[in-house]
Protein backbone atom coordinates (compact mmCIF):
# COMPACT_ATOMS: atom_id res chain seq x y z
CA UNK A 1 0.00 0.00 0.00
CA UNK A 2 2.62 2.43 1.03
CA UNK A 3 4.70 1.70 -2.04
CA UNK A 4 1.74 2.47 -4.29
CA UNK A 5 1.22 5.80 -2.53
CA UNK A 6 4.89 6.60 -2.77
CA UNK A 7 4.99 5.73 -6.46
CA UNK A 8 2.23 8.18 -7.33
CA UNK A 9 3.34 11.67 -8.15
CA UNK A 10 2.56 14.07 -5.35
CA UNK A 11 -0.29 16.48 -6.09
CA UNK A 12 2.15 19.40 -6.01
CA UNK A 13 4.24 18.16 -8.91
CA UNK A 14 1.25 17.58 -11.20
CA UNK A 15 0.26 21.22 -11.70
CA UNK A 16 -0.30 21.69 -15.41
CA UNK A 17 1.67 24.44 -17.15
CA UNK A 18 -1.47 26.02 -18.60
CA UNK A 19 -3.13 26.24 -15.19
CA UNK A 20 0.04 27.63 -13.66
CA UNK A 21 0.37 30.26 -16.39
CA UNK A 22 -3.28 31.33 -16.17
CA UNK A 23 -3.13 31.61 -12.39
CA UNK A 24 0.13 33.56 -12.34
CA UNK A 25 -0.87 35.93 -15.15
CA UNK A 26 -3.10 38.53 -13.38
CA UNK A 27 -0.90 38.85 -10.31
CA UNK A 28 2.26 38.78 -12.40
CA UNK A 29 1.04 41.55 -14.69
CA UNK A 30 0.03 43.78 -11.80
CA UNK A 31 3.09 43.21 -9.65
CA UNK A 32 5.67 43.44 -12.40
CA UNK A 33 4.22 46.31 -14.42
CA UNK A 34 2.40 48.42 -11.84
CA UNK A 35 4.76 47.93 -8.92
CA UNK A 36 8.26 46.92 -10.05
CA UNK A 37 8.33 48.66 -13.44
CA UNK A 38 6.64 51.81 -12.08
CA UNK A 39 9.13 51.99 -9.18
CA UNK A 40 11.95 51.43 -11.69
CA UNK A 41 10.65 54.43 -13.64
CA UNK A 42 10.87 56.58 -10.51
CA UNK A 43 14.45 55.45 -9.95
CA UNK A 44 15.32 56.14 -13.61
CA UNK A 45 13.68 59.57 -13.58
CA UNK A 46 15.58 60.51 -10.41
CA UNK A 47 18.84 60.44 -12.40
CA UNK A 48 17.54 62.64 -15.23
CA UNK A 49 17.46 66.41 -15.52
CA UNK A 50 14.25 68.33 -16.03
CA UNK A 51 13.83 69.58 -19.61
CA UNK A 52 10.05 69.71 -19.57
CA UNK A 53 9.66 66.34 -21.28
CA UNK A 54 8.07 63.32 -19.60
CA UNK A 55 11.23 61.37 -18.90
CA UNK A 56 13.70 64.26 -18.70
CA UNK A 57 17.12 64.26 -20.34
CA UNK A 58 20.68 63.17 -19.77
CA UNK A 59 22.14 61.26 -16.88
CA UNK A 60 22.89 63.25 -13.76
CA UNK A 61 23.14 63.12 -10.00
CA UNK A 62 22.34 66.83 -9.73
CA UNK A 63 18.95 66.13 -8.16
CA UNK A 64 20.55 64.20 -5.32
CA UNK A 65 23.26 66.84 -4.91
CA UNK A 66 20.52 69.46 -4.46
CA UNK A 67 18.71 67.28 -1.90
CA UNK A 68 21.95 66.70 0.00
CA UNK A 69 23.25 70.29 -0.03
CA UNK A 70 20.14 72.45 0.32
CA UNK A 71 19.38 72.81 4.07
CA UNK A 72 15.65 73.13 3.27
CA UNK A 73 15.45 69.43 2.40
CA UNK A 74 17.38 68.41 5.51
CA UNK A 75 15.00 70.46 7.65
CA UNK A 76 11.89 69.02 6.02
CA UNK A 77 13.22 65.44 6.05
CA UNK A 78 14.19 65.76 9.71
CA UNK A 79 10.77 67.21 10.52
CA UNK A 80 9.04 64.34 8.67
CA UNK A 81 11.13 61.82 10.59
CA UNK A 82 10.40 63.49 13.94
CA UNK A 83 6.65 63.78 13.22
CA UNK A 84 6.40 60.20 11.92
CA UNK A 85 8.55 58.97 14.83
CA UNK A 86 6.36 60.73 17.40
CA UNK A 87 3.19 59.44 15.72
CA UNK A 88 4.60 55.91 15.67
CA UNK A 89 5.65 56.10 19.33
CA UNK A 90 2.28 57.52 20.40
CA UNK A 91 0.29 54.99 18.37
CA UNK A 92 2.25 51.95 19.50
CA UNK A 93 2.41 52.95 23.19
CA UNK A 94 -1.32 53.71 23.35
CA UNK A 95 -2.25 50.62 21.32
CA UNK A 96 -0.23 48.17 23.42
CA UNK A 97 -2.53 48.12 26.47
CA UNK A 98 -5.54 47.70 24.16
CA UNK A 99 -3.90 44.75 22.42
CA UNK A 100 -2.92 43.34 25.84
CA UNK A 101 -6.50 43.59 27.07
CA UNK A 102 -7.77 41.93 23.87
CA UNK A 103 -5.30 39.06 24.22
CA UNK A 104 -5.58 38.31 27.95
CA UNK A 105 -8.69 39.92 29.47
CA UNK A 106 -11.37 40.46 26.81
CA UNK A 107 -12.97 37.01 27.08
CA UNK A 108 -16.29 36.83 25.25
CA UNK A 109 -16.10 40.49 24.23
CA UNK A 110 -12.91 39.89 22.25
CA UNK A 111 -14.42 39.59 18.76
CA UNK A 112 -16.68 42.61 19.25
CA UNK A 113 -13.77 44.73 20.54
CA UNK A 114 -11.49 43.58 17.72
CA UNK A 115 -14.20 44.58 15.27
CA UNK A 116 -14.67 47.99 16.94
CA UNK A 117 -10.97 48.90 16.88
CA UNK A 118 -10.51 47.87 13.23
CA UNK A 119 -13.72 49.46 11.94
CA UNK A 120 -12.34 53.05 11.65
CA UNK A 121 -9.57 51.61 9.43
CA UNK A 122 -12.18 51.07 6.71
CA UNK A 123 -13.62 54.58 6.84
CA UNK A 124 -12.43 57.49 4.74
CA UNK A 125 -9.02 58.78 5.76
CA UNK A 126 -9.92 62.18 4.31
CA UNK A 127 -13.01 62.38 6.54
CA UNK A 128 -11.03 61.37 9.63
CA UNK A 129 -8.57 64.19 8.97
CA UNK A 130 -11.42 66.56 8.16
CA UNK A 131 -12.98 65.72 11.52
CA UNK A 132 -9.83 66.99 13.26
CA UNK A 133 -9.94 70.18 11.24
CA UNK A 134 -13.37 71.00 12.63
CA UNK A 135 -12.22 69.99 16.13
CA UNK A 136 -9.13 72.22 16.12
CA UNK A 137 -10.32 75.20 14.07
CA UNK A 138 -10.32 78.77 15.49
CA UNK A 139 -14.12 78.79 15.60
CA UNK A 140 -14.24 75.02 15.90
CA UNK A 141 -15.39 72.36 18.34
CA UNK A 142 -12.60 72.52 20.93
CA UNK A 143 -12.48 76.32 21.19
CA UNK A 144 -16.25 76.70 21.34
CA UNK A 145 -16.58 73.88 23.88
CA UNK A 146 -13.98 75.50 26.17
CA UNK A 147 -15.61 78.93 25.90
CA UNK A 148 -19.06 77.43 26.45
CA UNK A 149 -17.84 75.71 29.60
CA UNK A 150 -16.23 78.95 30.83
CA UNK A 151 -12.70 77.53 30.90
CA UNK A 152 -11.42 80.42 28.83
CA UNK A 153 -12.97 83.51 27.30
CA UNK A 154 -11.11 83.91 23.99
CA UNK A 155 -10.80 81.33 21.22
CA UNK A 156 -7.18 80.37 20.70
CA UNK A 157 -5.30 79.92 17.46
CA UNK A 158 -2.89 77.58 19.19
CA UNK A 159 -4.52 74.33 17.96
CA UNK A 160 -4.70 74.47 14.19
CA UNK A 161 -1.69 74.88 11.88
CA UNK A 162 0.90 73.46 14.26
CA UNK A 163 3.11 70.36 13.98
CA UNK A 164 1.38 69.15 17.18
CA UNK A 165 -1.94 69.16 15.32
CA UNK A 166 -0.33 66.99 12.62
CA UNK A 167 0.97 64.51 15.22
CA UNK A 168 -2.42 64.21 16.98
CA UNK A 169 -4.36 63.88 13.73
CA UNK A 170 -2.01 61.28 12.24
CA UNK A 171 -1.88 59.33 15.52
CA UNK A 172 -5.67 59.19 15.49
CA UNK A 173 -5.90 58.32 11.78
CA UNK A 174 -3.41 55.43 12.04
CA UNK A 175 -4.37 54.17 15.52
CA UNK A 176 -6.22 51.08 14.20
CA UNK A 177 -3.10 49.99 12.26
CA UNK A 178 -1.08 49.33 15.39
CA UNK A 179 -3.42 47.21 17.49
CA UNK A 180 -3.78 44.17 15.24
CA UNK A 181 -0.09 43.18 14.82
CA UNK A 182 0.56 43.60 18.57
CA UNK A 183 -2.57 41.62 19.42
CA UNK A 184 -1.55 38.76 17.12
CA UNK A 185 1.94 38.65 18.70
CA UNK A 186 0.51 38.64 22.24
CA UNK A 187 -2.16 36.10 21.39
CA UNK A 188 0.35 33.60 20.00
CA UNK A 189 2.59 33.59 23.10
CA UNK A 190 2.28 30.03 24.44
CA UNK A 191 0.28 30.09 27.69
CA UNK A 192 2.76 27.56 29.12
CA UNK A 193 5.44 30.28 29.11
CA UNK A 194 3.32 32.51 31.36
CA UNK A 195 2.48 29.58 33.66
CA UNK A 196 6.13 28.62 33.87
CA UNK A 197 7.05 32.20 34.80
CA UNK A 198 4.47 32.37 37.56
CA UNK A 199 5.32 28.83 38.79
CA UNK A 200 8.95 29.85 39.04
CA UNK A 201 7.89 32.69 41.31
CA UNK A 202 7.92 35.64 38.93
CA UNK A 203 5.63 38.43 40.05
CA UNK A 204 3.13 39.70 37.43
CA UNK A 205 5.25 42.73 36.51
CA UNK A 206 8.44 40.66 36.26
CA UNK A 207 6.77 38.08 34.05
CA UNK A 208 5.40 40.91 31.88
CA UNK A 209 8.81 42.55 31.58
CA UNK A 210 10.82 39.36 31.10
CA UNK A 211 8.38 37.12 29.20
CA UNK A 212 5.43 38.95 27.63
CA UNK A 213 7.16 42.13 26.42
CA UNK A 214 10.14 40.48 24.68
CA UNK A 215 7.85 37.89 23.08
CA UNK A 216 5.54 40.58 21.73
CA UNK A 217 8.35 42.67 20.21
CA UNK A 218 7.90 41.28 16.66
CA UNK A 219 4.31 42.54 16.75
CA UNK A 220 5.40 45.89 18.17
CA UNK A 221 7.99 46.30 15.38
CA UNK A 222 5.46 45.31 12.70
CA UNK A 223 3.00 47.81 14.16
CA UNK A 224 5.66 50.55 14.22
CA UNK A 225 6.46 49.86 10.58
CA UNK A 226 2.87 49.96 9.28
CA UNK A 227 2.32 53.27 11.09
CA UNK A 228 5.67 54.86 10.22
CA UNK A 229 5.59 54.19 6.44
CA UNK A 230 2.33 55.93 5.56
CA UNK A 231 2.88 58.81 8.01
CA UNK A 232 6.41 59.70 6.88
CA UNK A 233 5.17 60.31 3.32
CA UNK A 234 1.83 61.90 4.18
CA UNK A 235 0.87 65.17 2.53
CA UNK A 236 -2.87 65.40 3.24
CA UNK A 237 -2.75 65.95 7.00
CA UNK A 238 -0.01 68.65 6.85
CA UNK A 239 -2.09 70.44 4.22
CA UNK A 240 -5.33 70.18 6.23
CA UNK A 241 -4.26 70.89 9.82
CA UNK A 242 -0.53 71.58 9.72
CA UNK A 243 -0.02 75.00 8.17
CA UNK A 244 3.28 76.16 6.65
CA UNK A 245 5.34 75.21 9.71
CA UNK A 246 4.52 71.51 9.21
CA UNK A 247 5.53 70.98 5.59
CA UNK A 248 6.57 67.34 5.25
CA UNK A 249 8.58 65.49 2.63
CA UNK A 250 5.36 64.15 1.05
CA UNK A 251 4.19 67.74 0.58
CA UNK A 252 7.39 68.54 -1.34
CA UNK A 253 7.07 65.45 -3.55
CA UNK A 254 3.45 66.29 -4.29
CA UNK A 255 4.32 69.87 -5.27
CA UNK A 256 7.14 68.70 -7.59
CA UNK A 257 4.50 66.73 -9.52
CA UNK A 258 2.06 69.64 -9.30
CA UNK A 259 2.79 73.35 -9.04
CA UNK A 260 6.62 73.15 -9.05
CA UNK A 261 6.48 70.75 -12.03
CA UNK A 262 9.97 69.25 -11.70
CA UNK A 263 9.27 65.53 -12.01
CA UNK A 264 12.90 64.33 -11.97
CA UNK A 265 13.54 66.21 -8.72
CA UNK A 266 10.31 64.84 -7.22
CA UNK A 267 11.45 61.35 -8.24
CA UNK A 268 14.82 61.94 -6.52
CA UNK A 269 13.00 63.01 -3.33
CA UNK A 270 10.88 59.83 -3.57
CA UNK A 271 13.99 57.70 -3.91
CA UNK A 272 15.42 59.36 -0.77
CA UNK A 273 12.19 58.61 1.14
CA UNK A 274 12.34 54.97 0.01
CA UNK A 275 15.97 54.78 1.17
CA UNK A 276 14.98 56.14 4.59
CA UNK A 277 12.17 53.57 4.79
CA UNK A 278 14.58 50.82 3.72
CA UNK A 279 16.92 51.80 6.60
CA UNK A 280 14.00 51.71 9.05
CA UNK A 281 12.89 48.30 7.72
CA UNK A 282 16.42 46.93 8.06
CA UNK A 283 16.67 48.33 11.61
CA UNK A 284 13.34 46.69 12.47
CA UNK A 285 14.52 43.42 10.89
CA UNK A 286 17.70 43.53 12.98
CA UNK A 287 15.76 44.25 16.15
CA UNK A 288 13.30 41.49 15.25
CA UNK A 289 16.14 39.00 14.93
CA UNK A 290 17.53 40.10 18.30
CA UNK A 291 14.20 39.27 19.93
CA UNK A 292 14.09 35.94 18.12
CA UNK A 293 11.32 36.33 15.55
CA UNK A 294 8.51 33.82 15.71
CA UNK A 295 6.92 34.98 12.50
CA UNK B 1 -2.40 32.80 44.87
CA UNK B 2 -5.87 34.19 45.43
CA UNK B 3 -4.52 37.67 45.98
CA UNK B 4 -2.46 37.41 42.80
CA UNK B 5 -5.57 36.51 40.83
CA UNK B 6 -7.54 39.28 42.49
CA UNK B 7 -4.79 41.72 41.61
CA UNK B 8 -4.81 40.48 37.99
CA UNK B 9 -8.58 40.95 37.84
CA UNK B 10 -8.30 44.46 39.22
CA UNK B 11 -5.60 45.16 36.62
CA UNK B 12 -7.92 43.81 33.95
CA UNK B 13 -10.68 46.13 35.11
CA UNK B 14 -8.40 49.17 34.90
CA UNK B 15 -7.31 48.05 31.45
CA UNK B 16 -10.98 47.73 30.51
CA UNK B 17 -11.55 51.36 31.50
CA UNK B 18 -8.53 52.32 29.41
CA UNK B 19 -9.86 50.40 26.38
CA UNK B 20 -13.18 52.19 26.75
CA UNK B 21 -11.43 55.58 26.83
CA UNK B 22 -9.39 54.54 23.80
CA UNK B 23 -12.55 53.66 21.86
CA UNK B 24 -14.05 57.04 22.79
CA UNK B 25 -10.91 58.77 21.45
CA UNK B 26 -11.13 56.64 18.31
CA UNK B 27 -14.78 57.36 17.57
CA UNK B 28 -15.49 60.79 19.07
CA UNK B 29 -13.86 62.91 16.31
CA UNK B 30 -15.53 60.79 13.60
CA UNK B 31 -18.94 61.05 15.28
CA UNK B 32 -18.68 64.86 15.31
CA UNK B 33 -19.29 64.81 11.55
CA UNK B 34 -22.81 63.30 11.82
CA UNK B 35 -23.51 65.47 14.89
CA UNK B 36 -22.80 68.75 13.12
CA UNK B 37 -24.40 67.59 9.86
CA UNK B 38 -27.76 67.95 11.66
CA UNK B 39 -26.81 71.30 13.23
CA UNK B 40 -28.55 74.40 11.92
CA UNK B 41 -25.40 76.50 11.51
CA UNK B 42 -22.58 77.03 9.03
CA UNK B 43 -20.07 76.76 11.88
CA UNK B 44 -19.12 73.42 13.39
CA UNK B 45 -19.12 74.80 16.95
CA UNK B 46 -20.92 74.59 20.26
CA UNK B 47 -23.55 75.40 21.36
CA UNK B 48 -25.65 73.44 18.88
CA UNK B 49 -28.11 75.67 17.06
CA UNK B 50 -31.01 73.29 16.47
CA UNK B 51 -31.89 70.30 14.36
CA UNK B 52 -32.12 70.53 10.58
CA UNK B 53 -32.11 68.24 7.55
CA UNK B 54 -31.47 71.09 5.13
CA UNK B 55 -27.79 70.14 4.59
CA UNK B 56 -28.92 66.73 3.38
CA UNK B 57 -31.35 68.41 0.98
CA UNK B 58 -28.42 70.25 -0.62
CA UNK B 59 -27.01 66.85 -1.59
CA UNK B 60 -29.91 66.25 -3.98
CA UNK B 61 -29.84 67.64 -7.49
CA UNK B 62 -26.13 68.41 -7.43
CA UNK B 63 -24.76 67.22 -10.79
CA UNK B 64 -21.07 67.55 -9.78
CA UNK B 65 -21.73 65.41 -6.71
CA UNK B 66 -23.75 62.71 -8.47
CA UNK B 67 -21.13 62.57 -11.23
CA UNK B 68 -18.40 62.03 -8.66
CA UNK B 69 -20.50 59.40 -6.88
CA UNK B 70 -21.11 57.50 -10.13
CA UNK B 71 -17.38 57.64 -10.90
CA UNK B 72 -16.48 56.35 -7.46
CA UNK B 73 -18.97 53.48 -7.69
CA UNK B 74 -17.85 52.36 -11.16
CA UNK B 75 -14.15 52.68 -10.33
CA UNK B 76 -14.69 50.94 -6.97
CA UNK B 77 -16.45 47.92 -8.50
CA UNK B 78 -13.93 47.48 -11.34
CA UNK B 79 -10.87 48.01 -9.13
CA UNK B 80 -12.26 45.71 -6.45
CA UNK B 81 -12.93 42.99 -9.06
CA UNK B 82 -9.38 43.31 -10.36
CA UNK B 83 -7.83 43.33 -6.90
CA UNK B 84 -9.93 40.35 -5.78
CA UNK B 85 -9.01 38.34 -8.89
CA UNK B 86 -5.34 39.09 -8.27
CA UNK B 87 -5.69 38.38 -4.55
CA UNK B 88 -7.27 34.97 -5.20
CA UNK B 89 -4.77 33.82 -7.82
CA UNK B 90 -1.68 35.26 -6.14
CA UNK B 91 -2.42 33.74 -2.73
CA UNK B 92 -3.54 30.39 -4.20
CA UNK B 93 -0.35 30.02 -6.21
CA UNK B 94 1.72 31.24 -3.26
CA UNK B 95 0.31 28.43 -1.12
CA UNK B 96 0.02 25.60 -3.69
CA UNK B 97 2.11 26.64 -6.70
CA UNK B 98 5.42 25.63 -5.10
CA UNK B 99 7.42 27.88 -7.39
CA UNK B 100 9.81 30.72 -6.61
CA UNK B 101 8.00 32.91 -9.14
CA UNK B 102 4.67 32.48 -7.32
CA UNK B 103 6.33 33.29 -3.99
CA UNK B 104 7.99 36.37 -5.51
CA UNK B 105 4.73 37.64 -6.99
CA UNK B 106 3.01 37.18 -3.63
CA UNK B 107 5.78 39.07 -1.81
CA UNK B 108 5.76 41.93 -4.34
CA UNK B 109 1.94 42.09 -4.19
CA UNK B 110 2.19 42.88 -0.47
CA UNK B 111 4.99 45.44 -1.04
CA UNK B 112 2.65 48.48 -1.36
CA UNK B 113 2.28 48.31 2.46
CA UNK B 114 5.90 49.51 2.64
CA UNK B 115 5.49 52.32 0.08
CA UNK B 116 3.93 55.65 1.10
CA UNK B 117 0.83 56.49 -0.93
CA UNK B 118 2.42 59.60 -2.42
CA UNK B 119 5.13 57.46 -4.08
CA UNK B 120 2.59 54.91 -5.37
CA UNK B 121 0.71 57.88 -6.82
CA UNK B 122 3.64 59.54 -8.59
CA UNK B 123 5.09 56.25 -9.88
CA UNK B 124 1.74 55.39 -11.51
CA UNK B 125 1.42 58.96 -12.80
CA UNK B 126 4.74 58.53 -14.61
CA UNK B 127 3.68 55.09 -15.89
CA UNK B 128 0.27 56.12 -17.27
CA UNK B 129 1.82 59.14 -18.97
CA UNK B 130 4.51 56.93 -20.48
CA UNK B 131 2.01 54.48 -22.00
CA UNK B 132 -0.06 57.38 -23.33
CA UNK B 133 -3.03 56.84 -21.04
CA UNK B 134 -2.59 59.97 -18.95
CA UNK B 135 -4.58 60.77 -15.79
CA UNK B 136 -7.98 59.15 -16.35
CA UNK B 137 -10.49 56.78 -14.82
CA UNK B 138 -8.51 53.80 -16.16
CA UNK B 139 -5.44 55.17 -14.40
CA UNK B 140 -7.43 55.43 -11.15
CA UNK B 141 -8.58 51.82 -11.53
CA UNK B 142 -4.96 50.68 -11.91
CA UNK B 143 -3.94 52.70 -8.86
CA UNK B 144 -6.75 51.31 -6.74
CA UNK B 145 -6.04 47.71 -7.75
CA UNK B 146 -2.57 48.33 -6.39
CA UNK B 147 -3.74 49.98 -3.15
CA UNK B 148 -6.28 47.21 -2.45
CA UNK B 149 -3.98 44.34 -3.46
CA UNK B 150 -2.26 43.75 -0.08
CA UNK B 151 -5.68 43.50 1.61
CA UNK B 152 -7.12 40.98 -0.85
CA UNK B 153 -3.94 38.88 -0.81
CA UNK B 154 -3.84 38.77 3.01
CA UNK B 155 -7.58 37.96 3.34
CA UNK B 156 -7.52 35.22 0.66
CA UNK B 157 -4.22 33.75 1.81
CA UNK B 158 -5.38 33.26 5.38
CA UNK B 159 -8.63 31.76 4.10
CA UNK B 160 -6.96 29.27 1.74
CA UNK B 161 -4.50 28.36 4.49
CA UNK B 162 -7.42 27.62 6.84
CA UNK B 163 -8.86 24.99 4.47
CA UNK B 164 -7.47 21.58 5.52
CA UNK B 165 -4.82 20.37 3.07
CA UNK B 166 -6.49 16.96 2.86
CA UNK B 167 -9.51 18.39 1.03
CA UNK B 168 -7.46 19.62 -1.91
CA UNK B 169 -5.36 16.46 -1.94
CA UNK B 170 -8.50 14.29 -1.93
CA UNK B 171 -9.88 16.14 -4.95
CA UNK B 172 -6.60 15.75 -6.84
CA UNK B 173 -6.28 12.07 -5.89
CA UNK B 174 -9.82 11.40 -7.10
CA UNK B 175 -8.72 12.62 -10.51
CA UNK B 176 -9.93 16.21 -10.54
CA UNK B 177 -7.72 18.49 -12.63
CA UNK B 178 -6.03 21.53 -11.06
CA UNK B 179 -8.62 23.71 -12.68
CA UNK B 180 -11.57 21.64 -11.41
CA UNK B 181 -10.07 21.43 -7.93
CA UNK B 182 -9.66 25.19 -7.86
CA UNK B 183 -13.04 26.05 -9.32
CA UNK B 184 -15.26 23.35 -7.79
CA UNK B 185 -13.58 22.74 -4.42
CA UNK B 186 -11.30 25.51 -3.21
CA UNK B 187 -13.21 28.52 -4.54
CA UNK B 188 -16.65 27.47 -3.17
CA UNK B 189 -15.04 26.72 0.21
CA UNK B 190 -13.63 30.25 0.35
CA UNK B 191 -16.62 32.04 -1.19
CA UNK B 192 -17.38 34.16 1.93
CA UNK B 193 -13.75 35.33 2.02
CA UNK B 194 -13.90 36.21 -1.70
CA UNK B 195 -16.93 38.39 -1.04
CA UNK B 196 -15.26 39.88 2.03
CA UNK B 197 -12.06 40.68 0.08
CA UNK B 198 -14.16 42.27 -2.67
CA UNK B 199 -16.04 44.47 -0.21
CA UNK B 200 -12.89 45.59 1.61
CA UNK B 201 -11.20 46.34 -1.73
CA UNK B 202 -14.26 48.31 -2.80
CA UNK B 203 -14.14 50.34 0.44
CA UNK B 204 -10.42 50.96 -0.02
CA UNK B 205 -11.03 52.31 -3.51
CA UNK B 206 -14.18 54.23 -2.58
CA UNK B 207 -12.48 56.11 0.28
CA UNK B 208 -9.01 56.42 -1.25
CA UNK B 209 -7.60 59.92 -1.64
CA UNK B 210 -3.79 59.98 -1.51
CA UNK B 211 -3.18 58.05 -4.76
CA UNK B 212 -6.25 59.18 -6.70
CA UNK B 213 -5.13 62.79 -6.23
CA UNK B 214 -2.37 62.20 -8.81
CA UNK B 215 -4.30 60.01 -11.25
CA UNK B 216 -7.62 61.80 -11.75
CA UNK B 217 -8.25 63.53 -15.05
CA UNK B 218 -11.33 65.65 -15.61
CA UNK B 219 -13.69 63.29 -13.80
CA UNK B 220 -13.15 63.36 -10.02
CA UNK B 221 -14.12 60.68 -7.53
CA UNK B 222 -16.09 61.39 -4.37
CA UNK B 223 -13.07 62.03 -2.07
CA UNK B 224 -11.67 64.45 -4.68
CA UNK B 225 -15.02 66.22 -4.82
CA UNK B 226 -14.95 66.56 -1.01
CA UNK B 227 -11.39 67.91 -1.16
CA UNK B 228 -12.42 70.52 -3.75
CA UNK B 229 -15.32 71.61 -1.50
CA UNK B 230 -13.15 72.00 1.62
CA UNK B 231 -11.80 75.29 0.27
CA UNK B 232 -15.23 76.91 0.65
CA UNK B 233 -16.26 77.46 4.29
CA UNK B 234 -19.90 77.77 3.16
CA UNK B 235 -19.98 74.21 1.87
CA UNK B 236 -18.64 72.63 5.10
CA UNK B 237 -22.12 71.59 6.35
CA UNK B 238 -22.82 69.94 2.99
CA UNK B 239 -19.50 68.10 3.23
CA UNK B 240 -20.49 66.91 6.71
CA UNK B 241 -23.86 65.65 5.45
CA UNK B 242 -22.13 63.86 2.57
CA UNK B 243 -19.49 62.56 5.00
CA UNK B 244 -22.21 61.16 7.27
CA UNK B 245 -23.73 59.22 4.36
CA UNK B 246 -20.30 57.89 3.33
CA UNK B 247 -19.38 56.91 6.91
CA UNK B 248 -22.69 55.08 7.37
CA UNK B 249 -22.27 53.13 4.14
CA UNK B 250 -18.61 52.35 5.00
CA UNK B 251 -19.55 51.08 8.46
CA UNK B 252 -22.25 48.80 7.02
CA UNK B 253 -20.03 47.35 4.26
CA UNK B 254 -17.09 46.86 6.66
CA UNK B 255 -19.35 45.13 9.19
CA UNK B 256 -20.73 42.78 6.51
CA UNK B 257 -17.22 42.03 5.26
CA UNK B 258 -16.07 41.24 8.80
CA UNK B 259 -19.00 38.87 9.38
CA UNK B 260 -18.37 37.14 6.04
CA UNK B 261 -14.66 36.77 6.71
CA UNK B 262 -15.30 34.65 9.80
CA UNK B 263 -18.28 32.82 8.35
CA UNK B 264 -17.83 29.17 7.50
CA UNK B 265 -14.31 29.13 8.91
CA UNK B 266 -15.48 27.20 11.95
CA UNK B 267 -17.42 24.76 9.78
CA UNK B 268 -14.39 24.06 7.59
CA UNK B 269 -12.30 23.37 10.69
CA UNK B 270 -14.92 21.23 12.43
CA UNK B 271 -15.56 18.91 9.47
CA UNK B 272 -12.25 18.57 7.72
CA UNK B 273 -13.80 15.77 5.64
Amino acid sequence: MSTIVAARPSPESRISPVFRFAMLLPGGLVTFSLILFALGLVLFLAFRSNDGSLLGAGLTVANFVTVATDPLYWTVTLRSLVIAGLVTLATVVTAYPVAYYLAFHAGRRRNLLLFLVTLPFWTSYLLRVFAWKIVLAYNGVLNSAFIESGLWSQPTLAFLNTPAAVVVTLAHAYAPFAILPIYVALDTIPKSLLEAASDLGARPFTSFRRVVLPNSMPGVLAAALVVFVPTVGDYVTPAMVGGPASTMIGTLIQSQFGKANDWPFGAALSVCVMLVILCVVLLARGADRRFGSRT
Amino acid sequence: MKTARARANAGGRWLGVYVLAYLVFLYLPILLIPLFSFNDSIQAAFPLQGFTLSWYETLYGNPALSGALANSLVIGVIAASGATLCGITVSYMDLYGRSPLAATISAVARLPILIPGVIVGISLLILVNLIGLGPSRVAIVLGHILVALPTTVVVMRSRFAAIPKTIREAALDLGASDWTTFRRVMLPLSAPAVLSAFMLAFLTSFDEFIVVFFLAGTQPTLPLYIWSQLRFPRSLPTVMALGTVILTVSFIIAALAEILRHRGLGAARRNPA
